[in-house]
Order: structure tokens, then C-alpha cells, then sequence
């Protein structure tokens, strides 16, 4: 049981950040029909500016404070500068574009930080709480409080109010969406300063249990993206589930068949979803809106 | 047709020209190449290799050089990218005709130069880690790092004398992990050692808590061992810290042998051993160690150069270098056979990775004493006294 717990805890800490990871490329994919793939380099920019901003005599909630709003300005400007003046190109240029920018932000992250790990302290302190035999880090805790915040505030906007919507009739038609007065280049910017802090919060929340350093994106794009396909790309609650079951699947993987075989084990069972449903788990609604 | 034998005449005097040029050039200065991952992945070994070796062929020079001659250095950067390294060597035999070779930062990139130097029989010092690069001993190829079989027969001596014979593996999935678990698992019944768990984890990977579970729950364990390199094995010690596994006793290899170890690890790392360089701890060595002068002067000169703390790569780059120039000061030559035949007879010599004895059958000429048994304590190094 201990044991079970213990899989079930680490599974669900790691599925969070999935999940939030996923959560950026869905907003910006409702939004333009992009999958983001510099969405990981939020992610590292978050940890970083505030391991560096803590190091520069920061507390650490100004720190934090600092790392979103530059993961954010720099979201806007991959919007302003390589996004909007290709806006005619085709999603699959755009992705391309995306690549281009995680590995221009990767190597300026290289320069302008450095290329070695770094750690941030636990927010609550690090002694590990003892949940019926399984020990677990206070951080996990933020780790998954801070997503299901993310969650929320970000379903309610979609959903209930006026801009959220505007977002989704973007995506379903920037044509349409013009014509009823909806300024789509401002929703496109919004989609991805939003997605570059929901980013930012990620990388700031785990970084206490993962570490941090300049390429730490691109692993976390590659298995936010198979999260986001998972559970259908274009939803924000199958983002969260995919994240979460991608999590777990690797740790009970890994606990209870084999370490070597956890992450192939994962893609596995991806596949065998994506074949018996081609949309993900909840992508159906998606197919419907569009 | 006279302009033509014209012609061809002044073009053959102006070749003699630049050929002799070249030649009178190449009598005063002793060309020794160097292809290092300055860049890229394995950048953290060639970056301070790449600094070493700079710094020390000006010291060389400004004191005169070798037997008189100048050095000249040629270094290329492979990005840790094994079909550029091979290029790079090529370039090196043909184009820079150098005597000898000292680099190759990873086992991957030295595996890919060292057709192009054993053909070409010109003498290469690789700085990689792996056994498979002097095993089997190949005529021109030698190096310096210890390999991961001595950090495996190391950690099972320590063990063997704290009687605890159940060890679990964890390993990373990397080369250097996954090279360093086959070493152990193969020497482990030398010296007793039964493995009664083997796990593996991603080199990427942020969470090990499912594996350590796996073997915290492992009946009759007695030991942990991490082989394993980069932030895998500080986020492994935090988890076994996290699982209260800290009455474990608890092994890394010297793949995390930096003080960045420490630091990322925090107070998980307290009580922690791992097999290392002298290098690591040269403030605490007895004056009476050999290796005392040598691991503090080259900390002393790399830090006050770089302002960088001092890692065992940047120092396998300075044992390279030295074996060489000492092997070319005892040749009196610039024969790459004869250079070949002195490193050869390497004996005694004092590096900051242990006392070199090289031998026919042995490249490497290090025995376990290079590496000593450290305990982190206070985050700091401490040696371990021996039969404790």
C-alpha cells in the first residue's frame, strides 16, 4: 500500500508539470491553430530567471514575480517578431518557426546563464511529510495545488468570459472572428504571453524537486506534447488528464515492471490510445468546434 | 615553348621557396594536435581541457619549450559530435601533420580518431573514460582518466571492508551510467558483491523515488550504488534522502566528483561516498603524498587563471600533455614511433589523476591507489581513512 502510494504521489507530482506543459500548448493552439514548441524554454526560462534573480539578492516571490513577467515579454516578442509577420504561412511553417525559436532561446539561455544545474529551495521547507508510509516532499503539494489553480483559472476564462471566448472563436475561424469585431493579432499575442507564464509558473514550481538548466525544455516540450495529443489537443481538461496519466504511467512503469522500459512503456500505451482514438481522449469536442 | 620552360621553371623555384618555408618552420616549432567537445553536450569535460592545455603549452613555450623547440598547438572543437571529430582528426594527420595527439574528450568521439591515428602510427593521449579505449591495448593509443571498472573495484573494496555484500544498482541510462553498470556487474563477484537490485533511470529523468522504492523494498539490502553523471545522481540523493533510505550506505561514482554535486544535493548528500581523484582534495592530503605538489599546483594555476573551480577533466588534459612532453624531452625527437616508444615507458610519473606506470600491455598505467575514497561530510570533500 506504502508502495502503491508512493507510485501514485511521484506519478501525479511529475504528471502535474506535464500537464501545465501541455496547458501552454493548448492555449496557443486554440488560439492559432500552433503547437508551440519553444512551450518547453518557458518552462526553463521560468526556472532560471528565478534561480538567477534569487542569486542577485531577490526574495524569492519577487524572484518568481520577475521570471514570469520576462518568460511573458519574451512570449510576446516571439509573437511580435517571428509569429505575426508570418502570419499567412501555413501551421506547419509556423511550427517550424516555433522550433527555430526554442533553439535560438536555448542558446542565448546558454550565454547569457550558464550551462550548469541549478537548484532552488523547497517554498515550505523540505522534510518529507509521511502519508501512510509513503514520504512525500511539501513541494509536490505546490507542484499540484499551483496546476489545479492553473486549471481552473484557465478553464473559467476560456469558458466564461467574453475574451476567452473571443480566443475560441479565433481558433475556430480567424476569418469570422474578424468580422465580428474580434481583434484577432491582439488574442494571438494574449494566447502567448498567457502561455509563456502558465510556462514560467511550471518551471518555478518544480525546480525545487527537478533542478533547472539551459536545455531543461526540451524533454519537458517533447512529453507536455505527447500529454496535450494524449488527451486530444485543443482541450484544456484533456491536457490535464493526459499530463497526469503520462506521469503516472512512468512511475508505475517504472515501479512495478521495469525502469528500463518505463518511458518506452509510456509511448506504448500513447499509441495504442491515439490508434483506437485518433483525436485523443477528449479531443472529440474539438472536432465539433472546428 | 621557351616562356613555357620559363614559366615552369619560376614555378618550380617559387614552390621550392614555400616548401622550404614550411620546412624551416616546422624545424623550430613541435606541432602537437588536440580535438576537444569545447561545445555541445560534453562541453563541461572539454571546456576546461580546451583551457588546460592552452594554458600550459604558453607556460612551456615561455620557459623555452621542448629540447628548444617551440610547441605549436592545434586545437579543434568537435561539439561532441563523433563523425566531426573523425574529420577533424583526419585534418590534423594530413593537413597539420602533427607528431602527436592529446584529446577526445568522450569515450564516442576518441573511438571515431582512433583508426585515423593508429593508421597513421602517430601517438594519441585520449582523455575518455571508458576501458574500451586502451582495452585492447592498441599500439599508438594511450590515456589518462581512470576507468569506470577501477570506480566499480574501489567502491566493492570499500564495501567488502565495511562487510556489507547486498548492493542495489541504480544507474543512469547514459553512456557513461550504462557503461559503469556493465563494469560493475562483471567485476562484482571478484570481490564477493551480489547485486539484489538493478534499476535504471532516464539521464532527463526528475523523479526516482518509483525506482528507489523498488529497491528500498528489496529484502536483505545492504548498499547502494549510483553509477551515474550529471544532475541524475544529485535528484537520486535527494529522493533517498526523501524516502528515508539515509541509514543505507550510499554510493556515487566519480561521475559526480564536483562540487555542483554537493551544492544541488544539499544535506542529502551528507554521509555519501564516492571514488575520486586526488585532485578533489589536495588541500587535505597529507604533505607526505606524492601527488601533494602536482594536484596543488595545477588547482593554484587553473582557478587563478579561469576563476573557475577546478574539475579532474581539466586535469586528465594536464596529465596528457606532461606524459607527452616528457616522453618528447626523453626521445630528443619529433619521430611520432619514437614519441610512441617513450610515453611507452612511461614510469613514475606524478599526475593529478595518480602515479602513471605505463607498460606494453597497459595504456593507462593507473593501479586502484589513483583513487581515493571520499566521504561527503559538513558539504564538503573528506577522505575516508583506509579500514573504516
Amino acid at each position: 500500500m506504502a508502495e502503491f502510494l508512493q507510485f501514485l504521489i511521484s506519478g501525479l507530482t511529475v504528471g502535474a508539470v506535464y500537464a501545465l506543459v501541455a496547458l501552454g500548448f493548448t492555449l496557443i493552439y486554440n488560439a492559432s491553430g500552433v503547437v508551440n514548441f519553444a512551450q518547453g524554454e518557458f518552462v526553463m526560462l521560468g526556472g532560471m530567471v528565478t534561480v538567477f534573480a534569487s542569486a542577485a539578492g531577490a526574495p524569492l516571490p519577487l524572484a518568481a514575480l520577475i521570471a514570469i513577467v520576462a518568460a511573458v515579454i519574451i512570449g510576446l516578442l516571439l509573437h511580435r517578431l517571428a509569429i505575426e509577420p508570418a502570419r499567412g504561412a501555413s501551421a506547419v511553417t509556423l511550427i517550424i518557426i516555433t522550433i527555430g525559436a526554442s533553439i535560438l532561446l536555448r542558446g542565448l539561455a546558454a550565454i547569457v546563464f550558464d550551462k550548469q544545474f541549478h537548484k532552488l529551495p523547497a517554498f515550505t521547507g523540505e522534510t518529507p511529510i509521511d502519508i501512510l508510509g509513503a514520504a512525500v516532499q511539501p513541494q509536490s503539494f505546490w507542484v499540484l495545488g499551483g496546476t489545479a489553480v492553473v486549471v481552473v483559472a484557465l478553464y473559467a476564462f476560456l469558458e466564461h468570459t467574453i475574451l476567452g471566448k473571443a480566443v475560441l472563436a479565433t481558433a475556430a475561424n480567424r476569418l469570422a472572428a474578424r468580422l465580428v469585431g474580434i481583434n484577432t493579432t491582439t488574442i494571438m499575442a494574449l494566447a502567448f504571453g498567457g502561455s509563456a507564464a502558465i510556462g514560467a509558473v511550471a518551471g518555478i514550481l518544480v525546480t525545487p524537486i527537478t533542478l533547472t538548466n539551459y536545455d531543461v525544455g526540451t524533454l519537458l516540450a517533447l512529453k507536455g506534447f505527447a500529454a496535450a495529443m494524449l488527451g486530444g489537443m485543443g482541450n484544456p481538461l484533456g491536457a490535464v488528464v493526459g499530463g497526469l496519466l503520462l506521469g503516472l504511467l512512468e512511475a508505475f512503469g517504472a515501479g512495478y515492471l521495469s525502469s528500463t522500459y518505463k518511458d518506452a512503456f509510456a509511448f506504448l500505451v500513447i499509441l495504442f490510445v491515439l490508434f483506437a482514438a485518433p483525436q485523443g481522449l477528449f479531443g472529440r469536442r474539438v472536432v465539433e468546434r472546428v | 615553348m621557351v616562356m613555357k620552360a620559363k614559366l615552369t621553371a619560376s614555378l618550380v623555384a617559387g614552390a621550392m621557396v614555400l616548401g622550404m618555408s614550411q620546412g624551416a618552420l616546422a624545424q623550430d616549432t613541435i606541432k602537437i594536435g588536440s580535438v576537444l567537445s569545447a561545445t555541445g553536450p560534453a562541453s563541461f569535460l572539454g571546456e576546461p581541457e580546451d583551457k588546460t592545455l592552452r594554458m600550459y603549452v604558453d607556460k612551456i613555450n615561455a620557459a623555452g619549450g621542448i629540447n628548444g623547440k617551440k610547441i605549436e598547438l592545434v586545437i579543434y572543437d568537435d561539439g561532441g559530435d563523433a563523425n566531426k571529430a573523425r574529420t577533424f582528426a583526419t585534418r590534423l594527420v594530413e593537413d597539420d601533420e602533427v607528431v602527436a595527439m592529446v584529446g577526445g574528450s568522450t569515450t564516442g568521439t576518441t573511438m571515431a580518431m582512433i583508426p585515423v591515428f593508429e593508421d597513421a602510427k602517430i601517438p594519441f593521449i585520449s582523455l575518455a573514460g571508458a576501458i574500451e579505449v586502451i582495452d585492447p591495448v592498441r599500439k599508438f593509443v594511450f590515456k589518462t582518466p581512470h576507468t569506470d571498472k577501477m570506480a566499480c573495484e574501489k567502491i566493492f573494496e570499500d564495501l567488502k571492508k565495511r562487510n556489507l555484500t547486498k548492493i542495489g544498482l541504480i544507474s543512469g541510462t547514459d553512456g557513461f551510467g550504462a557503461s559503469m553498470r556493465a563494469q560493475c556487474v562483471k567485476v562484482a563477484p571478484n570481490y564477493g558483491m551480489e547485486i539484489v537490485a538493478d534499476e535504471n533511470y532516464g539521464p532527463r529523468d526528475s523523479d526516482m523515488t518509483a525506482q528507489l522504492t523498488k529497491i528500498k523494498n528489496t529484502a536483505g539490502l545492504q548498499a547502494v550504488v549510483n553509477p551515474g553523471f550529471g544532475q541524475g545522481p544529485a535528484i537520486v540523493t535527494r529522493n533517498y534522502a526523501q524516502l528515508g533510505m539515509g541509514d543505507i550506505p550510499f554510493y556515487q561514482s566519480h561521475g559526480v566528483a564536483s562540487k555542483s554535486f554537493i551544492d544541488l544535493a544539499g544535506a542529502a548528500a551528507e554521509g555519501v561516498r564516492l571514488p575520486a581523484a586526488a585532485l578533489l582534495v589536495g588541500d587535505k592530503l597529507p604533505e607526505s603524498d606524492p601527488q601533494k605538489k602536482v594536484v596543488t599546483e595545477y588547482k593554484q594555476t587553473y582557478e587563478s587563471a579561469t576563476k573557475q573551480p577546478v574539475s579532474t577533466f581539466g586535469g586528465h588534459a594536464y596529465d596528457g600533455l606532461f606524459i607527452l612532453v616528457e616522453a618528447m624531452k626523453r626521445a630528443n625527437s619529433t619521430d611520432p614511433q619514437k614519441i610512441r616508444d617513450e610515453i611507452e615507458k612511461t614510469k613514475g610519473f606524478v599526475g593529478t589523476g595518480g602515479i602513471v606506470n605505463m607498460s606494453p600491455t597497459d595504456h593507462l598505467g593507473l593501479d586502484l591507489s589513483a583513487f581515493r575514497m571520499l566521504e561527503i561530510k559538513g558539504g564538503d570533500w573528506n577522505l575516508v581513512a583506509s579500514g573504516s
